[in-house]
């Protein structure tokens, strides 16, 4: 098998999406090929990275949804798609606003998205349009809140130490058997 | 009518939940409901640095911790862009083909004692105490290891592992050849798994399955052979791949994964052997990875990096990156974005047991209630994994 | 068991006939052939005693494994540690015929009600282990998702702390239990709050 290069890739989609621009993430340390898709192409790009026979895409390996909180547009949902013929992988971004976020389908593609669709609306809200089953899937049904976006909490509770709990000034009576008795030392 | 296979019960390998609508003994419609083992640990990696992250995986798919500490350490090793030296590579190699087959083990013991081979369950176990005794040797807990560090290891490999392990997979073949005695041929067994839970090929990509029930349907994808990591390249080793997709074959598949791995773990043995007994277990960047502690206590740099690295955390570039490696149940994969300090601002884990528990509908719609249980068992699905 | 001779339940009447000392008083009627027999195999011991002896000796766990520890439950009834010698490797698929739930992994909040349920549906008398850390306190998961500890929603009997604590320490719990059994009151016929009851407590 000849790998795929990413520029191949890129050629490959600009021939057949000539108005769209794929652009790359910045940053230092973008280590897979990862390409940003208008929320609108998403399904066209993908069954066209499914179906082409040199890309050969067939498999969703998983889906990510991301919440870059102060900066718009809010969240992200990245999809990693898996060339088994090639191989090769590729990342490819959708961003989405935050106010009622919304990113069409892809199980019609890639029949395997359905639960990863249904954990990424769990944890971040996000509505996957067309999308047969949008039930919560990791929390309780009647959860409130999404829990993974970045203002929600993480939830913890405080445990007791003695520092944080009024009224505590040492330690519990029977900890004071612990102390360790007093030994002469023989000197030799 | 209504089933329902409660989170609670002794054959749904954990808390699966799993509604079923019958028609007599027909499976029409088959749900598995998950989340009852949900962790949250996606967050809660948000708030601990790399390295703390660390234990929580060996909390994901609890069968086998070092599978999972080695795939976070390698998606963190790729962020970086740091590459280890061999006998670190030829260390995590031995031990993680030692995972799997104490994985495949525990597999094969409860799937065999779901369809009611009990004896088989007490000979896996016997097998799985031997590397459970290994891994206390190595790191002082017998399940949850924690073992690898990002840059290397925790700490270097004790004297007489290497025989421990050398004696362990001299014996294993034996081993798995009784297992095959008791079972591929029995006739019981046959009526059980032969035909039961058929995945095709085209479904079994289409629904992203991927390990052993994606080999099992017939497709050759092994991400040791076609995506390598950790020196997999430089180890002979065959990949089993099955041919109808049904449970039977799954097993098949799994057995020879086990003696391939004893093949595996032989040869990384000797390549450690070669290396030298004891020697350099992290990488040397001290950037990143601790420096050795001989260092720290003479060398003025070596303790201040050892001191940011334990106060802070490293501090890794900006950007982003996904590591998969081939885990006993599959691909797991693990996706960093990081934003420059010690915490990563998202961690995602592909976990193969999730995606693959999609595959349980298209195996068992229109067949029988009883292929439900030889199904759930032949996918190897981990609830820590599922749920996270 | 223990060695505690306060829970040791049996004490014969009787000390069995040595083979040196002379015979007794030769048995003369058939009154005091019966009246020996009876010395030598009779127990006399109480009640609660007895019945404890049963319980802490039949325990019969419920399979409840929820995670990590699960794994480690299992590996109780594997050959190297086992459990059978403490008459407990029966692990019942069905609450109703359970007697101990060994909570065994961390409890979500979306398995808290179900745990409540089986606990409900566990017959008297029942105890609860709480096995490893996070069943005990939570553990290593301090979030929106885990239950801090299974005594917020069941009362729990013996705490085994550990991530998984080894077997040894799980059989450790359980012979725990079994003393705390060995030592408990037995209430016997239906559990009638203090106040009703028709007489004196």
């Amino acid at each position: 098998m000849i790998a795929l290069t990413p520029e191949r890739v890129l050629e490959r989609l600009g021939e057949r999406f000539p108005g769209v621009g794929f652009h790359r993430p910045t940053g230092d340390a973008v280590r897979d090929l990862t390409l940003y898709v208008p929320a609108d192409r998403l399904v066209e790009v993908a069954t066209f990275l499914r179906d082409d026979p040199e890309l050969d895409f067939a498999m969703l390996s998983w889906i990510a949804g991301v919440d870059w909180l102060p900066r718009e547009p809010r969240f992200e949902v990245v999809y990693g798609l898996l060339s088994l013929s090639r191989p090769a992988r590729l990342n490819l971004k959708v961003q989405v606003h935050g106010e009622a976020p919304r990113v069409p389908t892809v199980v019609g593609v890639w029949p395997t998205a359905n639960w990863h669709e249904r954990e990424t609306r769990d944890f971040y809200g996000i509505e996957f349009t067309g999308h047969p089953d949008p039930r919560r899937i990791l929390l309780p049904e009647d959860w409130v809140g999404w829990p993974l976006r970045k203002d929600s909490p993480l939830g913890y509770e405080e445990v007791a130490f003695t520092h944080n709990t009024p009224g505590r000034k040492k330690p519990s009576p029977s900890l004071t058997r612990l102390k360790p008795k007093k030994v002469k030392i023989r000197a030799q | 009518m209504t089933l329902n296979m409660g989170p609670q019960h002794p054959s749904t390998h954990g808390v699966l939940r799993v509604a079923l609508e019958l028609d007599g003994e027909t499976v029409v419609k088959c749900q598995p409901i998950i989340g009852y083992l949900h962790t949250g640990m996606e967050k809660q990696a948000e708030y601990k640095t790399y390295t703390q992250s660390i234990p929580q995986t060996d909390r994901m798919d609890y069968l086998a911790p070092l599978s999972n500490n080695l795939a976070l350490c390698l998606s963190a090793e790729k962020l970086l862009d740091i590459g280890m030296p061999a006998r670190v590579q030829a260390i995590r190699v031995l031990l993680t083909e030692l995972t799997r087959i104490s994985a495949h083990c525990v597999w094969l013991g409860t799937h065999a004692i779901d369809i009611g081979a009990m004896t088989v369950f007490w000979y896996c176990f016997r097998e799985r105490e031997k590397v459970l005794s290994i891994y206390d040797q190595v790191c002082g807990a017998r399940m949850t290891a924690s073992y690898f560090r990002v840059g290397g290891l925790a700490m270097d490999i004790p004297e007489g592992l290497l025989d421990r392990c050398q004696k362990f997979v001299d014996e294993m073949p034996a081993h798995v050849d009784e297992y095959e005695k008791l079972l591929s041929k029995n006739p019981i067994w046959l009526a059980r798994t032969q035909g039961v839970a058929t995945l095709s090929a085209r479904d079994a990509v289409a629904l992203g399955a991927t390990g052993p029930v994606l080999r099992g349907s017939g497709v050759q994808w092994d991400l040791r052979r076609h995506q390598p990591y950790s020196g997999y390249d430089t180890y002979e080793f065959d990949v089993p791949v099955g041919s109808t997709g049904d449970a039977y074959d799954r097993y098949r598949v799994r057995i020879e994964e086990m003696r391939q791995s004893t093949r595996i773990a032989k040869q990384a043995i000797e390549r450690i052997r070669e290396l030298g007994e004891s020697g350099e277990y992290r990488l040397r960047d001290f950037k990143y990875v601790l420096p050795p502690k001989e260092e720290v206590k003479t060398s003025m740099e070596a303790l201040i990096h050892h001191f940011k690295i334990v106060a802070h955390g490293f501090f890794p570039p900006v950007g982003e990156a996904y590591q998969a490696i081939e885990a006993p149940k599959g691909e797991l994969g693990f996706y960093f974005i990081s934003d420059g300090t010690p915490r990563p601002w998202r961690m995602k884990v592909r976990s193969p047991s999730f995606v693959n528990l999609q595959c349980l509908p298209a195996m068992v719609e229109g067949r029988l209630v009883a292929d439900v249980i030889a199904a759930i068992g032949s996918i190897d699905i981990v609830l820590g994994e599922v749920d996270r | 068991m223990t060695d505690d001779p306060k829970l040791q339940p049996f004490r014969t009447l009787a000390p069995p006939p040595s083979p040196a000392a002379p015979p007794l008083l030769e048995p003369r009627t058939e009154e005091d052939l019966i009246r020996e027999e009876l010395e030598r195999g009779i127990l006399f011991t109480t009640m609660d005693s007895v019945v404890n002896w049963a319980r802490a000796n039949a325990i019969w766990p419920l399979g409840f494994g929820l995670a990590c520890c699960a794994i480690e439950m299992m590996a109780i009834a594997g050959p190297r540690f086992d459990i059978s010698r403490f008459g407990a490797e029966v692990f019942r698929g069905s609450p109703r015929q359970a007697d101990l739930m060994i909570v065994a992994g961390r409890v979500s909040v979306k398995m808290a009600p179900v745990l409540r349920q089986l606990y409900d549906q566990m017959p008297d008398p029942k105890w609860v282990i709480s096995m490893g850390a996070c069943a005990s306190c939570g553990g290593v998961f301090n979030n929106y998702a885990i239950l801090q500890g299974v005594d917020k929603i069941v009362p729990v009997d013996v705490y085994v702390p550990g991530c998984p604590p080894r077997p040894e320490g799980l059989i450790h719990g359980i012979m725990k239990l079994q003393e705390k059994i060995l030592a408990s009151r037995v209430e016997l016929g239906p559990t009638v709050p203090k106040g009703k009851r028709k007489g004196a407590a």
